[in-house]
């Protein structure tokens, strides 16, 4: 596994530093970058979502117990009272005869008991055993009914007991009844029942202390039970699915019909269908969550953005490196090469030069001996001509000496004598050969000396043979009446620069590779293609660089930098 | 007044006859030896006044020659005309005692005018000698 990974990485860091394709830098710094903000901002994600989960999930847990434990509470509430409704009930169905409830005097004074302690109780009727209303005490006054056909009637006859869902009936606002079955063993048999104001439950539900968002109610077979505050009235369906019963509060977190995230208790009454529903929006319970959501989000968008900034950044600073050290690298190289080229070449002509003078020196003495014969011996037809003739032999090997000792002199390794220089006295010395030919060609050469410019070490002689082959080259490229400046200033604590700038016709960015090769001349008839050449080894041995800018049809500047205190390690 | 005696020494024999003959036209005495010994034996039996000597001969080299000329035959003037000489070998050469160096292939009215001048070295410094 680390192998593939590793393989992986490699692959994408590849890079062909000899590749010479100009987008491999790009390419390095895009992969740079990505695998940057890969490896940093995967584990932030990751560890922003493990973060994000577990405190969600601690959260809800926190939140649940509570909603469990007020929803149970409140369901053991209402069920007690109920309950307690209930036996009440029977407690007045067994204390009393049918005969005795019968009496109407009878019955309003236990109903006026009945309201005076305990709360809910609307009014109170019995019923006889054929489901015929007999009597009655309450706030209202009902018609004689016949119950006999109700539902509730036939409940109560086979459990015993029944307590009924929310309705409107006739007293016109919700309540619910609730009926206990009077059996005896001579089997006289008779129903007390009694109405409850709901008004009870909603007490209850206040009394559980909601927050302003929340809601509560009783749901009986998908009936509101009691008024809710977002989702119906009494007796209105309820918009909500209410879950199966189940053991306990069932906590679910739904999507309301507005849209809202809730968390829904629901719990079931043990003896009958009610529901109490509790319900928490999660934005109520979340807040806290929101905040830190919000925080956490925020943090990693923030370090995630820093992140992508930085691998930007570092990879642009590191890339740029690495292209500035290619480069550097292969500046170096290519110089190297062109010293060592220069070098065999030097040799390789010096070689040549020595091989041709002995035999150009024969030429030049049997020449010579042929030119005295001639010349000593008496006139002749041809005598001009053959003198003629030797005498271009005898110039053609001057013509060949002059080559060949230039050659060596290119060659030849140089004693250079180390004076301590002003620069710009050698400068105006040297113009001082120039100045006729200048004048002739009405070439204007300005000056631009840096006033108090330190004093260099370094060959006076070579020098002067530097500046004149440059300042030459320069008066060649030029038309007459162009200008030759020549600047120095002080470089910086060890060198000085010189600039010499022609006007001229420039050269070609291929005549620049070349300029300093021996024999590459663009002077046709009369270039040996040595004075650059020379110029390059005289500033080489005095410890100088030499550089060259050109643009065709504007001109030419060599650039001279020559060391304040050269150590020459020959001396 | 006396022929002025010349050596040559020279292993390129078609140059170094070519240039007795027209040194020998010109009214000098000339000797020729192809290499180093032969030049020095020759010396030992007819000491010449100028010696025109190449440096890059077989068996022993110009500079040795030289070096024993100016040891044993102070008198002599050495004139070096060689086609290889570098600078350093002029310095050399003009250390140990040479009069003049040239380098080949050299105008000959030069190269007279050298051995002309050699010789009067030559007696300016035998006058100053006998005198002292």
């Amino acid at each position: 596994m680390p192998s593939i990974f590793k393989n992986i990485i490699n692959n994408f860091l590849e890079f062909h530093s000899d590749e010479a394709s100009p987008d491999r830098y790009k390419k390095l710094r895009r992969n740079i970058t990505i695998l940057m903000i890969i490896i940093t901002t995967v584990p932030l994600l990751v560890m922003a979502s493990v973060n994000y989960h577990q405190y969600n999930t601690r959260l809800t847990d926190e939140i649940v117990n509570p909603l469990r434990a007020i929803s149970n509470k409140s369901k053991h509430s209402i069920e007690l009272f109920l309950n307690e409704r209930l036996s009440t009930i029977r407690f007045i169905e067994s204390l009393f005869s049918f005969e005795q409830l019968s009496d109407k005097k009878a019955l309003n004074s236990i109903f006026r008991v009945l309201s005076l302690e305990f709360k809910g109780f609307i009014d109170i009727s019995l019923i006889d055993k054929t489901g015929k209303l007999r009597n009655y005490a309450g706030h209202y006054v009902l018609p004689t009914g016949d119950y006999s056909q109700e539902k509730w009637f036939h409940e109560v006859s086979i459990r015993g007991t029944y307590v009924s869902e929310v309705f409107t009936g006739y007293r016109g606002y919700p309540h619910i009844s609730m009926a206990v079955q009077h059996m005896t063993k001579n089997e006289e048999i008779w129903i007390l029942r009694a109405t409850i104001d709901i008004k009870q439950f909603e007490s209850i539900i206040r009394a559980m202390g909601l927050e302003a968002e929340s809601d509560a109610f009783l749901v009986r077979n998908n009936i509101l039970q009691t008024h809710s505050k977002y989702y119906g009235k009494v007796l209105e369906k309820c918009p909500i699915p209410i879950p199966e019963r189940g053991f306990g509060t069932t906590i679910t977190e739904i999507t309301d019909p507005d849209g809202r995230n809730i968390f829904m208790s629901s719990i079931y009454f043990e003896e009958s269908d009610y529901v109490l529903v509790i319900i928490k929006p999660r934005s109520v319970l979340f807040k806290s969550w929101y905040t830190l959501k919000t925080d956490l989000f925020a943090i990693t968008i923030i370090s995630i953005i820093m992140i992508i900034i930085i691998a930007f950044k570092l990879s642009e600073a590191l890339v740029k490196n690495i292209q500035e050290a290619d480069e550097k690298r292969e500046m170096a190289f290519r110089e190297v090469q062109h010293s060592q080229k220069l070098s065999s070449i030097g040799r390789l002509a010096a070689g040549v030069a020595h091989e041709i003078n002995n035999p150009m020196a024969i030429i030049n003495e049997k020449a010579g001996l042929m030119n005295d014969l001639i010349d000593f011996s008496p006139d002749f037809e041809n005598k001009e001509k053959f003198l003629n003739l030797t005498g271009s032999i005898i110039q053609s090997v001057e013509r060949c000496k002059k080559i060949t000792h230039r050659l060596l002199g290119f060659a030849k390794r140089l004693e250079v004598v180390f004076e301590n220089l002003d620069l710009n006295n050698v400068i105006t010395e040297g113009l001082g050969f120039l100045e006729s030919e200048a004048k002739h060609r009405n070439i204007e050469i300005r000056t631009n000396f840096s006033e108090n410019l330190p004093r260099i070490s370094a060959d006076k002689g070579q020098l002067h043979q530097v500046f004149l082959n440059i300042i030459t080259n320069g008066m060649v490229a030029l038309d007459d009446g162009g200008t030759i400046t020549i600047a120095t200033w002080d470089q910086d604590k060890d060198t000085v620069g010189v600039s010499i700038t022609d006007n001229g016709c420039g050269m070609s960015k291929e005549t620049m590779k070349h300029i300093f090769e021996p024999f590459f001349t663009t002077k046709k008839d009369y270039g040996t293609g040595l004075g650059l050449p020379i110029t390059y080894g005289i500033i080489q041995k005095i410890g100088g660089t030499i550089k060259v800018e050109s643009e065709e049809n504007k001109g030419t500047t060599f650039y001279i930098y020559l060391k304040k205190n050269f150590d020459n390690p020959n001396i | 007044m006396d022929k002025i005696k010349i050596l040559l020494v020279d292993d390129e024999e078609d140059f170094v006859e070519t240039l007795s003959e027209r040194i020998q036209m010109r009214n000098f005495d000339a000797e020729i030896a192809f290499n180093g010994q032969e030049a020095l034996q020759l010396i030992k039996n007819k000491t010449p006044d100028v010696m025109v000597l190449d440096l890059k001969m077989p068996g022993m080299e110009g500079m040795e020659v030289l070096r024993r000329v100016k040891k044993d035959f102070q008198n002599v003037q050495v004139v070096v005309l060689t086609g290889h000489g570098s600078e350093k070998d002029e310095e050399e050469a003009r250390n140990l005692g040479a009069f003049e160096y040239h380098q080949k292939p050299v105008d000959f009215n030069i190269l007279v005018k050298t051995i002309k001048n050699a010789y009067k070295n030559k007696i300016d410094n035998t006058m100053i000698s006998s005198a002292l």
